[in-house]
């Protein structure tokens, strides 16, 4: 599972800076047991943003996010309240908002940053990946992700090695920022290249040593910790 | 070697390129910086060029200094700032990529330190005073390609970058495209030039360097040429003088042929 947690609302409501409506979209799985995007969150956020003056055009929860052909179909009752948001706020991990944004012709915002487990663990996934960075970039991307469709990672803007639309690392893919630049261009968004995305907080991709904790880890702590007791 | 003094006084600049080799012996190095020495006003000193492991850019800049090149502090007065060439890409393919900051974010933290601060935000003891160049590539094959490179140009001179080197250019129509819509951010822009060697040279870099585009034409006359250094010269020359009024300064890549630069000067009458 892609554990997640929400973005402070300071942050999300300079997303819809100059947008007046928003769909708000959530997710049944991991979102829902990360308590982030569940249906409870998708109603507190619907409140919160009315509260600051926004018009949510509708909501909704899908089972998964992460699958494309569920969004497209899960959506289409609703594309006229969709079709009327500015923007869809994306409560979910960075899987999530990247498949939104693939199916659905408006800019996505993350409502979410997706933390590091320290490793992927079985989760159901597209092609669309997510590197669990703990600071999602996908505004500012057109719900493309930087970190995993650039070969190099690169925040601000193409290196400049690509040819024909290719990836000069990885040639059997396309450039991602070629595609951040399609994407932003199709969304009506293309002054989001001139925005400086200042150094990354690494820091925030390394696993919290809580969250690498399992019931089997604590059954251990505590076996090791009553042996000793018995020494 | 001022090269700060000639870029800010928009006199046309020159630089070229000198890269390490692999290995201790840097005596081809120093042979080359005394040829050029008095005769470009500066000198990418290239840092593990193509992903090749070679004598770091720092260690051979300290060594150009004892040389009497820039006598100041380390004789690193200006940073050319680019991604760089994927491991992959090298001989040391097993290597790990880092890419913790990208250009645009170690120019901005280059103009930070400039400014008394390191990139956390810490205050420094004595600021450095880096002049800070970028890169751009004016050629693209793709429109997404071009848009992005000047969106990332404008990007890179809004976080400190105060002059620009291009990737090798052979059509002048295409770099005076560029220049028409690059003229607005009003910055130095020195137009690389690549000395043709042969013709098997321009057939792979069409193939496999992005955004270098020789024509036809100059892939028959390198062919047709019985003196091919010759000819591989004159054509450089020609394209310097066709572009040099398109822009601010011209950055030879001469590839092998660094002791070959003063000659190329001359014939392109910038000696």
């Amino acid at each position: 599972m892609l554990r997640s947690e929400q973005k402070p609302f300071d942050e999300i409501q300079g997303y819809l800076e100059g947008e007046k409506k928003v769909f708000i979209l959530g997710c049944d799985g991991c979102a829902q047991s990360s308590q982030t995007g569940g249906m409870p969150q998708v109603l507190a956020m619907k409140e919160l943003l009315e509260g600051a003056g926004k018009k949510v055009t509708g909501h909704t929860v899908i089972d998964f996010l992460c699958q494309k052909a569920l969004v497209a179909s899960r959506l289409r009752p609703l594309e006229d309240q969709v079709m009327e948001a500015d923007s869809l706020l994306v409560l979910t991990c960075g899987v999530g908002v990247q498949s939104v944004g693939a199916m659905v012709q408006k800019p996505v915002h993350p409502g979410c940053n997706t933390i590091s487990l320290g490793g992927s663990r079985g989760e159901w996934r597209g092609t669309e990946r997510c590197l669990e960075c703990g600071d999602c970039l996908l505004h500012y991307t057109g719900g493309i992700c930087p970190l995993t469709a650039c070969s190099k990672g690169l925040r601000n803007g193409a290196c400049g090695g690509a040819s024909d639309g290719r990836c000069e690392v990885s040639p059997e893919k396309p450039c991602g920022w070629e595609l951040i630049y399609e994407r932003l261009k199709e969304v009506g968004r293309l002054d989001q290249l001139k925005q400086f995305i200042p150094p990354k907080e690494w820091n925030k991709q390394r696993p919290r040593p809580e969250l690498l904790s399992t019931s089997l880890w604590a059954l251990e702590q505590r076996n090791e910790s009553s042996e000793e007791g018995r020494g | 070697m001022a090269l700060r003094e000639a870029i800010e006084s928009g006199k046309f600049v020159v630089t070229t390129e000198v890269g390490p080799l692999k290995g201790t012996d840097t005596s081809e190095v120093m042979e080359v910086a005394e040829i050029l020495k008095g005769k470009v006003d500066g000198v990418n000193v290239t840092d593990q060029q193509s992903a090749v492991m070679r004598l770091g850019s720092l260690a051979t800049c300290a060594l150009l200094v004892q040389k009497g090149l820039e006598p100041v502090f380390l004789g690193i007065k200006n940073v050319l700032v680019i991604s760089g060439d994927f491991p992959t890409l090298g001989d040391h393919i097993d290597a790990k990529e880092v890419y913790d900051l990208d250009s645009e974010q170690l120019i901005w933290t280059i103009n930070q330190m400039n400014g008394g601060h390191d990139v956390a935000g810490n205050e420094l003891q004595g600021k450095t005073d880096f002049l800070v160049g970028a890169v751009v590539k004016p050629v693209s094959d793709t429109d997404a390609s071009t848009e992005l490179q000047l969106a990332m140009m404008e990007k890179k001179i809004s976080v400190g970058a105060r002059f620009f080197q291009t990737q090798a250019v052979y059509e002048v129509d295409a770099f005076e495209r560029f220049m028409k819509r690059a003229a607005q951010f009003k910055v130095p822009v020195l137009v690389g030039i690549i000395p043709l060697k042969s013709v098997g040279m321009a057939r792979y870099m069409n193939k496999n360097v992005s955004g270098v585009f020789v024509p036809e034409e100059l892939i028959d006359e390198m062919g047709k040429a019985e003196d091919k250094t010759a000819t591989g010269l004159q054509i450089a020359a020609r394209l310097i003088n066709d572009l040099k009024d398109l822009c601010q300064g011209v950055h030879i890549m001469a590839i092998g042929w660094e002791k070959k630069v003063p000659e190329l000067l001359q014939m392109a009458k910038l000696a």
